[in-house]
C-alpha cells in the first residue's frame, strides 16, 4: 500500500465507523438499573426499587474508615497486592474459615475484587469456552446471563416455580418457590460447565434448603460441573429453621464451588464496590488470571477499612450485637411492615426467608390497563407508571428472567425494604392511596 | 440420562476437573508485577522498580478525603451512577474540556472505571472481534498484549528504535527512540481495528511529537482505525519544548480516539484505582457496554474525593502551585539526580521527557555473567540478582515486549524515580557500590 493509493484504500465510512460493538457484547446493551435508576431520580420517586440502604452504615464502619485515613502509613494510598490486600485476605480467612469448616488459605484461596459483580465475571469468564453451557436459575440477578453470553457460553435457564396453592394465597413464602428436580436433572449434559446458585436469592428471598442444595451438588458431581455460589446476602436470614447453608460445605463440594461475598452487602455500604471469591486453589487460578488481565488490583484504602471492620466483628461474632447477626433483626421488622402493607393494599407479597427484597403480585391493580406486548412487558409498564404517576420506584421482575421465560413473571414487581422508616412509611402511604383509587 | 446411568456418565475426573482455564486466557497467566513485587518485599529491597510514589500524596488529597467522610450525606456510602459519579464526571469535564478544545459531555463522553487498566480493557474488548488486529508499540505497558489476545485479537507489534549514535552515548534522550515510518505504514491493513499509543510512554519516557502523532493519526484515518491514547502520565513532562500533546485534539481525531486517564497517576495515589475514558459518544458506547457487563459501577467515596480534588485544582490550573504543574518540577529534580548517578556508575540512562521511569543499559556490569536462554531473559536474571544480592529492586524491560522482540531490550532495566529522597539516596549508594565491585 503506497500513499498514492490513498483514495482507493479509504474505507467507506460506514464500514467500521459505525464503531460497532464487539460481537460478543451485541445484545447485552440494556440494563434495567440504568433505566429505572434514572427514572426514579428524575421523578423524585420514593425509592424502594434498587437494593441499597438509604441510611447510614453501622457507626463503626465510618469510624474505622476515618481511623484508616489518620494512619501515618501513607503507603496505604499506593498499590497493594493484586489478588487482595494482605490484611484483608487474612481477615476474610479468619472470619470465614469457621463457617467453611476449614482453614481458608488467605493467599491462594481468596481473591478480592471490585465487587461481587466482577467476582461473578471472573468466575464465568475464567471457565467458559464458546459453546459451554451454564445453568441459571430464574429469577436471577440480571448480570448472569449477559456474562455467560459475552464469554461465548450458552445459558440454560430453569425457573423456580411457585406451588399452586401459594399463588392463590394472600401471602406466600419464598420457600414455596422450588425447582422441579426432574427438569433440573435434564438440563445437565456433557457441555455443562457451570451452574450458578444464588442463596439467599435475589429477588425471591428464597433460602435454599440443605436438601435442595444436596440435589444440585449431586448433579454437579455427577456431571463434573463447577458451582458458582452467589451468597452475597449470606448474613440476612430471618428464620432460625431456614439458616443460610454454604454450598462449599456440602460433602465433596469444596473442590468444585466458588463462593462469592460482598463487602457492600455485609456492611450495608453498597458504594464500597468490594467483593471476594473463596475457593480451592485450582479453582481460584482461572479467576485470578481473568482478574489480572482485566483490573489487576483493587483499591487499597477500602480494603484496609474492610479488614479492620472484619477484625472488629471477629471479636464479637457470636454476640447479638455483631452486625452480621443484628442486621437480620433490623431488617425483619421492616420486612414484616412492608409485607403487611402490601397485603392490605391488595398485592400478594412473597415473604422472603432471606435478603432484603420482596416480590409481590400486583395484578389486581393492573386489570386491563397494562398488557405485555412484543416490545415491552406488563411489569415494565406498570413500574414506569408507578414512578411517573405515583412517585414510587420499584423494579420489574421480568428483568430477572431470560427472554423466553419472562412472561411467567409479568405480574410481579420487586420492593427493597432495606430503607429507613421514613422511606417505608412514605411508600406504604402511596400503596394505601393506590388501593383507594 | 437417568440416575441408573450414574456410573457410566461420571466423567473421567481429568476431563474437566483440571478446571482448565478458558481458552481465551491460556498463555496469559504470567505477570512481572507479581514475581518482582513479591521478590522485592521478600528481600526487603530498596524499591525503585514498581511505579508508585513512596511518600504521601499532596496534603489536600488526604484533607479532602477526610472531609468527604465527614459529609452528612450518608448516601455517599451507597451505589452511584454506573458510568461515573455525577460530581466526578462534571469535574472531569470542567478540567479537561479546555485541554481537548471542546466541551466534553459529562454524561455521554466520559466513562469512569476502576483504573486506567480496566479502561484499556473496556476499550479493547469493546471493539476487537476474533481475528482483528491491534497495533502495539513496543516497549508497551505489559497489559496491552494479553488484553488483545483475550479478546481474540492479534497483536501486531512495532518497536521504538534508538538512533545509532544514541546507543553509543553515555546519556541519551527518550526522544531518540522513534518509529520507522515505513514499517508503521506496512502494519496497517484491512484487519486493523485499533492502535494503542502511550504518551508519555512507559517505560521509555518518550513524549511523542506532534509530527509523530500526526503520522499515526493520518494512518488511522486512512485505514479507519481507532486510536486508544493511554495518556496516564499526561501531567508529568519535563521539557517546555516537548509538551504533552493529546491525540484526540489532532484534526479529525476526536471521532476516532479514546483517551485514558488515571486518578492514581494524577494525584500520586496509585491505591485509588480509579480512571476514566474520554471520547465521543459513539466510541464510548462499546466501552460502556463492556463496563456494564463486567463491573457495572465504581466506588462512590473515592469518586467523590477525586471530584473534590479536581474542583480544588480547577481554581488554580494555571498557577505553578497547581499539582498538575508542580508535580513535574518535583520529579525533574529526582530524574536528574538518578540519571547522573546511573551515568556515574557506568550504566547508560535514557533521559525521559515524561513519566517517572528511566530505562538504562546495564550491560557493562553483566559481561558474561548473565545471558538470555530459552527459559529466561538476561534482564530478568540481572534484576533478580540485584534484588537478592544487592537489595535493589528494578523491573526488567523485556517484560514490556512481545516474545519475538524481547531480545532487543535484554540490556535494559527500568528504574522509577517517583520516590522520596531517602529511597533514591539509598538506591544511588547501592549503584555506587556496584561500580566499585
Amino acid at each position: 500500500m503506497t500513499s498514492s493509493d490513498d483514495s482507493s484504500k479509504t474505507k467507506t465510512s460506514d464500514k467500521k465507523s459505525d464503531n460497532s460493538l464487539a460481537k460478543r457484547f451485541i445484545g447485552l446493551e440494556k440494563s434495567i438499573w440504568i433505566e429505572f435508576g434514572a427514572l426514579a431520580i428524575a421523578h423524585k420517586a420514593i425509592n424502594v426499587g434498587q437494593g441499597f440502604i438509604d441510611y447510614a452504615p453501622p457507626p463503626y464502619f465510618i469510624d474505622l474508615y476515618k481511623e484508616t485515613l489518620d494512619d501515618p502509613n501513607i503507603l496505604l494510598h499506593q498499590y497493594t497486592r493484586g489478588f487482595g490486600h494482605r490484611r484483608l485476605v487474612d481477615a476474610i480467612s479468619n472470619v470465614y474459615s469457621p463457617y467453611f469448616n476449614r482453614k481458608i488459605d488467605p493467599l491462594n484461596e481468596i481473591l478480592v475484587t471490585d465487587g461481587a459483580y466482577p467476582s461473578i465475571f471472573n468466575c464465568i469468564h475464567g471457565f467458559m469456552n464458546p459453546g459451554d453451557e451454564a445453568i441459571l436459575i430464574e429469577p436471577f440477578y440480571d448480570c448472569y446471563e449477559p456474562m455467560v453470553r459475552s464469554a461465548g457460553g450458552i445459558p440454560r435457564c430453569i425457573t423456580l416455580k411457585q406451588k399452586p396453592e401459594s399463588t392463590k394465597a394472600d401471602i406466600s413464602s419464598s420457600s414455596d418457590w422450588t425447582l422441579d428436580k426432574n427438569e433440573l436433572e435434564s438440563m445437565f449434559n456433557s457441555r455443562t460447565r457451570l451452574i450458578i446458585v444464588n442463596t439467599p436469592n435475589n429477588p425471591t428471598g428464597k433460602v435454599f434448603t440443605r436438601e435442595e442444595l444436596e440435589h444440585i451438588a449431586n448433579l454437579c458431581q455427577k456431571h463434573d460441573v463447577i458451582c458458582i455460589s452467589d451468597e452475597v446476602y449470606e448474613w440476612i436470614v430471618y428464620d432460625k429453621n431456614k439458616k443460610h447453608i454454604r454450598m462449599a460445605t456440602l460433602p465433596n463440594m469444596w473442590e468444585r464451588t466458588l463462593t462469592i461475598g460482598s463487602a457492600g452487602k455485609t456492611f450495608s455500604a453498597t458504594g464500597l464496590k468490594l467483593g471476594w471469591t473463596i475457593g480451592s486453589q485450582h479453582l481460584m487460578h482461572p479467576c485470578q488470571v481473568v482478574h489480572q488481565n482485566c483490573v489487576y488490583t483493587c483499591p487499597t484504602i477500602s480494603q484496609e477499612v474492610i479488614a479492620r471492620c472484619f477484625e472488629y466483628e471477629l471479636k464479637r461474632l457470636n454476640s447479638p450485637e455483631c452486625y452480621f447477626n443484628s442486621i437480620s433483626t433490623e431488617f425483619l421488622e421492616k420486612r414484616d411492615k412492608l409485607v403487611q402493607a402490601l397485603k392490605e393494599c391488595g398485592m400478594k407479597p412473597v415473604v422472603p426467608d432471606g435478603g432484603y427484597f420482596i416480590i409481590a403480585d400486583y395484578s389486581q391493580f393492573a386489570g386491563d390497563k397494562f398488557q405485555s406486548d412484543a416490545d415491552d412487558m406488563k411489569d415494565f409498564k406498570f413500574v414506569r407508571y408507578l414512578i411517573k404517576e405515583k412517585q414510587l420506584a420499584t423494579i420489574p421482575v421480568t428483568g430477572f428472567y431470560t427472554a423466553d421465560h419472562r412472561h411467567l413473571a409479568e405480574n410481579y414487581i420487586r420492593f427493597c425494604f432495606a430503607k429507613k422508616d421514613e422511606t417505608l412509611d412514605k411508600a406504604i402511604e402511596i400503596l394505601r392511596k393506590l388501593k383507594t383509587n
